[in-house]
């Protein structure tokens, strides 16, 4: 079972380079998402059998983050349908200088999209901490490529920033498993055998064995201040890869510093972890919120607000208690959420042929199901109710209150607050108002379904949390324990 | 003793690779450490020289030694990039910082000693040594082929430390990060070109349209 989860996207990602039929190969994208998701679901009801000696596991907290890949990648699979078709075969006008540029083989970008998928579900499913670094730079090699989607400078300049940053954090992540290796000594590299025998670690080397494995890793999370490849990676792709980086990406990144913080817990180095978390938690948060104030252009805007995000959820496990919970909770509403707001902004990004904030307005008329999307889109990700990113953004504010920081809880309020007003000016200015360039159009169900479907899952969470996502979140947080 | 001096090769070389100005023979510098490294990994595990650790030795060797030096050498001469580097940080001022690195890397392995071999903090001085310089290059070198070379010299560092220190751990670990760092690499060559054929030079310095 958990073979087959890895094999199929990785096998026909290959096929998908060979195929020389286009429609062909966008049939075959849907369907191995259809059947990653079906795989995924069944795991729900009964958990895969350990593979290749522990190294292999789905564990709880594998589990919810492969739940949230499969669901994203299922969206935009949809999505890129319409997408590749309207995108096929002609040269295509830049939409902020004005010069004419072509896209990369279709075949490329379907075989790296299906590798990259691949990729993060080794991710999730990895127990053993060399092969979990494997995995997530094996992420960033297939998603390269897919930002470099549109062939021209813009776009380039973002890939190499993507790969060279991104490559020297996953580098230093190494060195962090290395020491890790030190401190460890005999003990197998597994993570639940680390838990269990935390007791012998070295405690030197395990300090500085997580601050590496925090600063690579969070490279690749977009923590500020290592989130400078993020807003442009995230603005330069097509709108399915910038969904996909932030709903599914960045929460693989997660995952790694999430393993390494149950290592540290057990350890008896909760405290110091957890401080340097709250840090980059509170730094990344005021980072994301002095750009997203006055942004001009509104992928970027929803970039930093991944930032933002990111912060929120190293804050939540800082916080420990029920902020595990929260983060949990919260990884799962803002990848949602985000993966929507992104696709949306691609709707409005082919209808306006712009990315500046100041030129798109009367996103409402001129795209009647998108510009409901938006504005629903933005009062969830600023944690407004009845969404789900209120529900979890709130439990960690109720973490903070607990645990006593009231100096936490005010900077984490006043910064949801400048964010929250940042973002509903430039939003709202977009939907509201009457374009008078670009009439009224009827957009086609595959570039809205998708967001929609996502759409309507933020809601629902935010109104009925089902019970069986309970207890998996729960026994998630469970993992990072209060030991 | 024969270990000593290979690492004092690697530091060497890192002063050298601070103070130089030519590209390609930068790279030539960059292959003989990669070659060194290597040979590190046979003599460190010599009492027990198994077919995984001559693989990960020589596979290493000829990877760094041979096939990116080949592969930089032809991304460098497909550009019309003048063959030298263009430095935001010149010669002399890299230099004083590398010695600057060294002092830090020396007390920071004075300050990490380790706990099975409290022997080698000269191992885990050079290999933090490499990887600030590593660092430094990336940063302080505009053309986009010596930040690729600065992420060669960093990855020979974390090299040094595991290949030098962390025995027990499986030797399929090291062969990920060769198999990531060749294909790391790679990528980076791929996108090279591009770079090549879009800007007609390699500079990454052009690449600064996106900010905000």
């Amino acid at each position: 079972m958990v073979l087959i989860l890895l094999l199929i996207p990785a096998v026909i990602g290959g096929i998908a380079f060979l195929l020389p039929n286009d429609p062909l190969r966008r049939a075959l994208l849907v369907a191995t998402a259809l059947t990653h998701a079906g795989l995924t679901a069944a795991c729900w009801v009964r958990s895969p059998a350990p593979m290749a000696g522990g190294w292999l596991v789905l564990d709880p907290a594998g589990l919810l983050f492969l739940s949230i890949t499969s669901t994203l990648f299922l969206a935009a699979a949809v999505y890129a349908v319409a997408y590749l078709r309207r995108e096929h075969d002609h040269v295509t006008r830049d939409a902020v200088e004005g010069f004419l540029f072509s896209n990369a083989p279709e075949a490329t970008f379907t075989g790296c999209l299906l590798l990259f998928l691949a990729a993060m579900t080794l991710v999730t499913l990895s127990q053993h901490v060399g092969l979990l670094w494997v995995a997530v730079e094996a992420t960033t090699l297939a998603s390269a490529p897919l930002i470099y989607f549109h062939r021209h400078h813009r776009s380039l300049e973002a890939t190499w920033k993507y790969l060279l940053i991104c490559s020297v954090g996953i580098a230093l992540a190494l060195l962090g498993n290395f020491f890790l290796a030190v401190a460890a000594g005999s003990t197998p590299l597994v993570f639940c055998e680390l838990v269990a025998r935390s007791g012998q670690l070295n405690v030197l080397w395990m300090k500085a064995a997580f601050l590496l494995v925090l600063v690579g890793y969070g490279t690749k999370m977009g923590l500020a201040p290592l989130h400078t490849w993020l807003p442009d990676a995230h603005s330069e792709s097509p709108p399915v890869i910038s969904a996909l980086l932030s709903g599914a990406l960045l929460n693989c990144a997660f995952l790694g510093i999430i393993r390494m913080q149950q290592v540290c817990a057990a350890a008896g180095l909760g405290d110091f972890s957890r401080s340097l978390l709250v840090g980059f938690g509170l730094i990344s948060m005021a980072v994301a919120a002095a750009f997203i104030v006055g942004q001009t252009d509104f992928k970027r805007l929803l970039a930093y607000s991944s930032v933002e995000h990111m912060g929120i959820l190293a804050l939540g496990i800082g916080l420990g208690g029920a902020g595990v919970f929260g983060a949990m909770l919260h990884a799962v509403n803002h990848s949602l959420t985000k993966a929507m707001l992104f696709l949306v902004a691609g709707n409005i990004l082919g209808a306006y042929g712009t990315k500046s904030t100041a030129d798109v307005q009367g996103a409402l008329r001129v795209l009647p199901v998108s510009g409901v999307l938006w504005v629903a889109g933005l009062l969830a990700i600023t944690g407004s109710p009845p969404f789900g990113p209120f529900l979890s953004e709130f439990t960690i504010l109720k973490a903070a209150l607990d645990a006593g920081r009231i100096g936490v809880a005010i900077t984490y309020l006043a910064l949801l607050a400048v964010i929250f007003i940042g973002m509903a000016t430039i939003m709202l200015r977009m939907a509201q108002g009457v374009s008078l360039r670009i009439a009224p159009q009827r957009e086609s169900w595959t570039a809205v379904v998708p967001p929609a479907a996502l759409a309507a899952a933020v809601l629902l969470l935010g109104i009925y949390l089902p019970g069986q996502l309970t207890h998996l979140l729960q026994q998630t947080a469970h993992l990072l324990g209060n030991h | 003793m024969t270990l000593d001096i290979i690492l004092i090769l690697v530091v060497l070389i890192d002063l050298r690779l601070l103070g130089a100005s030519r590209i390609e023979a930068s790279i030539r510098i960059v292959a003989l450490q990669g070659i060194l490294l290597g040979l590190l990994t046979v003599l460190e595990h010599y009492g027990d020289l198994t077919v995984s650790v001559w693989l990960v030795a020589v596979g290493g060797a000829v990877l760094k030694g041979v096939v990116f030096p080949w592969l930089l050498v032809r991304a460098l001469r497909s550009s019309d990039a003048k063959r030298e580097f263009e430095p935001f940080v010149g010669p002399i001022a890299s230099l004083l910082a590398g010695v600057a690195a060294l002092g830090m890397s020396l007390w920071l392995a004075q300050r990490l000693p380790l706990p099975q071999a409290p022997h080698a903090s000269l191992l885990v001085a050079v290999a933090l040594f490499s990887i600030l310089v590593g660092l430094f290059l990336i940063i302080a070198r505009k053309k986009a082929i010596s930040q690729v070379l600065g992420f060669l010299v960093m990855e020979n560092g974390i090299y040094t430390f595991g290949a030098g220190l962390v025995r027990q751990s499986p030797l399929l670990v090291e062969f990920g990060v060769m198999l990531d760092v060749f294909v790391a690499v790679f990528v980076m060559g791929i996108a090279l070109f591009h770079i090549s054929r879009e800007f007609d030079h390699i500079n990454a310095h052009e690449l600064a349209t996106l900010k905000d």
